[in-house]
């Protein structure tokens, strides 16, 4: 299983966690976790997502995610977590 | 499991500090094209190239949107062409005709460089090896996409100074044909000494023949990272500092790793090398001077430039050669004029001048790149120059490389515009005193004596 990271950055308001999380559960991504903090007054929250139940391939979700994200007003990115794994561990 | 901190971290470096993979760069043997029938090769060379490298551009494009790293090029070097055409071509023309058909290739398989235009010629040429060479300034004024290298010495069999000679009269020659674009031929010409088989950096690039069938070679980036990292330990100490700029290149390069082991797996064509280069582009904070600067240099240029540009070409390959399995190309960091803003700057405010640029390419990985100089310079000066930069990477055994842009109709305090990766540059002044002697005499330099390894 490929996981895929999803970051969530932006100005703080209601419902983001909310909308990102209905996203996911419509198109059957199974979140495995969730960390968020604000730092000064910027919403930043990291998912861990299981997208192989999905019916969506990477570059749909990606694209639609982000385009979510214009609709809340925040940035989505989505990521396939071996460029973190490479990068930060041996 | 992988953190926020560390996920923000990487994140911010592809957003912020322009981290990215430059190139995937596709090498092909055309080898296998060889034939005594010119018609027949040239549809052999554009069959080969356009079937094995079909996917490359889109491969590129779906790892980069998966991983969420811009890719910036995708690019392809073939078996230098005087090896290729050799038994086909009778004329120069007949060369610059096999051009088009790299560029034809270029353009149907959508990367935005082909190089390998290319001749090894550091002990003597075969005539069809000149053939190439005079066919340069025709073929690359008329095409877009093809970038010519020649290798005129190593240490292993020392300088061919003929050759030398010849690429003097070719740059200017080249530089003339391509006058309307502020001479931009000669910014897809490289003169080399110890040219690398597995460069997958342009203008350079070609597969050697050493190399295997296809091979994807991959050349990390990253000026804006390093940079952004030693902001943090300003004041500290040099081992810090050394410290600082391995761990920030082995992370860089760690990504080029990942992109080129899924580009070989996606392709199905074998892994060859990460190129370990700090390559800077035109874009503000992507640039090697300002890493310079914030070593502890005014501008780059002033006394110190050499040994902080030797640290830091040792560190990056220190931290990039345990990041990946197998490490070729140049690899070090590039110091292009016209690419990178702040040896921009540094020119315009008199910090950094030709000669100083030459010390610096004693201890950087390639040699005097991008720059432009008079219009008026002669062909000898011109050869005395790269006769000069291929004497530095014979004597210390390491790739040097000399791509000068005589732009004509200009002069210095005028500005030369290439557009693009490619950048702009200001004329710089060249020392007017003649080596035209020198350069009449002919013949080749003996290999040094420290070659003599067996």
């Amino acid at each position: 299983m490929k996981k895929t990271i999803i970051t969530v950055v932006g100005n703080d308001t209601v419902g983001i966690i909310a909308k990102v999380c209905t996203y996911l559960a419509d198109n059957r991504i199974n979140i495995l976790d969730i960390s968020q903090t604000i730092v000064q007054g910027y919403f930043n929250m990291m998912m861990v997502a299981d997208t192989s139940a999905s019916d969506k391939d990477h570059g749909t979700l990606s694209k639609e995610l982000s385009d979510l994200g214009d609709e809340i007003g925040v940035v989505i990115h989505c990521q396939h977590e071996d460029i973190f794994n490479k990068m930060h561990r041996i | 499991m992988i953190n926020i901190f560390e996920v923000n971290e990487t994140n911010k470096m592809i957003e912020q500090e322009n981290l990215d993979v430059r190139t995937i760069t596709m090498g092909i043997s055309l080898l296998s094209c060889v034939d005594s029938d010119f018609e027949k090769l040239k549809t052999k060379i554009y069959d080969k190239i356009t079937g094995y490298a079909r996917d490359l551009v889109a491969t590129g494009d779906r790892i980069s949107m998966e991983y969420g790293i811009p890719i910036v090029n995708k690019r392809i070097s073939v078996t230098p062409i005087s090896l290729v055409g050799g038994g086909a071509c009778r004329s120069a023309s007949d060369y610059a005709e096999l051009a088009k058909v790299l560029d034809k290739a270029a353009y149907e398989t959508g990367v935005n460089f082909i190089g390998g235009y290319s001749a090894l010629v550091s002990k003597g040429m075969t005539p069809q090896e000149e053939m190439l060479i005079r066919s340069i300034p025709e073929a690359l004024s008329s095409t877009e996409r093809v970038c010519s290298s020649i290798n005129i010495g190593s240490t292993r069999t020392g300088i061919d100074m003929d050759a030398v000679k010849l690429m003097g009269e070719i740059i200017l020659e080249t530089a003339k044909a391509t006058r309307e674009n502020d001479s931009i031929g000669c910014a897809k010409l490289v003169v080399f000494c110890n040219a690398p088989d597995d460069n997958p950096f342009m203008a350079g690039a070609f597969h050697g023949v050493t190399e295997g069938d296809c091979v994807i070679n991959v050349g990390v980036s990253g000026p804006g990272v390093v940079r952004t990292a030693l902001k943090d330990v300003r004041g500290a100490d040099f081992e810090t500092l050394c410290e600082t700029i391995k761990r920030t290149a082995f992370k860089v390069t760690r990504v080029g790793q990942l992109v080129a082991m899924e580009a070989s797996k996606q392709l199905n064509v074998p892994f060859g090398i990460v190129d370990l280069s700090l390559a800077p582009t035109p874009a503000i904070g992507d640039s090697v001077a300002e890493i310079l600067e914030e070593i502890g240099l005014e501008r780059a240029g002033a006394p110190g430039t050499t040994a902080a540009l030797a640290l830091l070409n040792d560190q990056v390959k220190k931290g990039g050669v345990m990041a990946s399995t197998a490490v070729g190309g140049l690899s070090g960091a590039f110091i292009p004029v016209s690419e990178d803003q702040g040896m921009i700057d540094a020119v315009n405010d008199g910090a950094l001048t030709l000669e100083k640029l030459e010390a610096m390419t004693c201890v950087c990985s390639v040699g005097l790149d991008m720059i432009a100089i008079p219009g008026n310079t002669s062909a000898a000066t011109i050869s005395g120059i790269i006769a000069d930069e291929a004497a530095i990477g014979m004597v210390n055994q390491k790739t040097t490389a000399v791509r000068l842009i005589p732009v004509i109709g200009k002069d210095v305090g005028d500005i030369a515009t290439f557009g693009g990766l490619l950048g702009h540059a200001p004329i710089m002044p060249v020392n007017g005193f003649s080596c035209e002697a020198f350069i009449e005499r002919g013949g080749r330099i003996p290999a040094p004596i420290h070659s003599f390894k067996n």
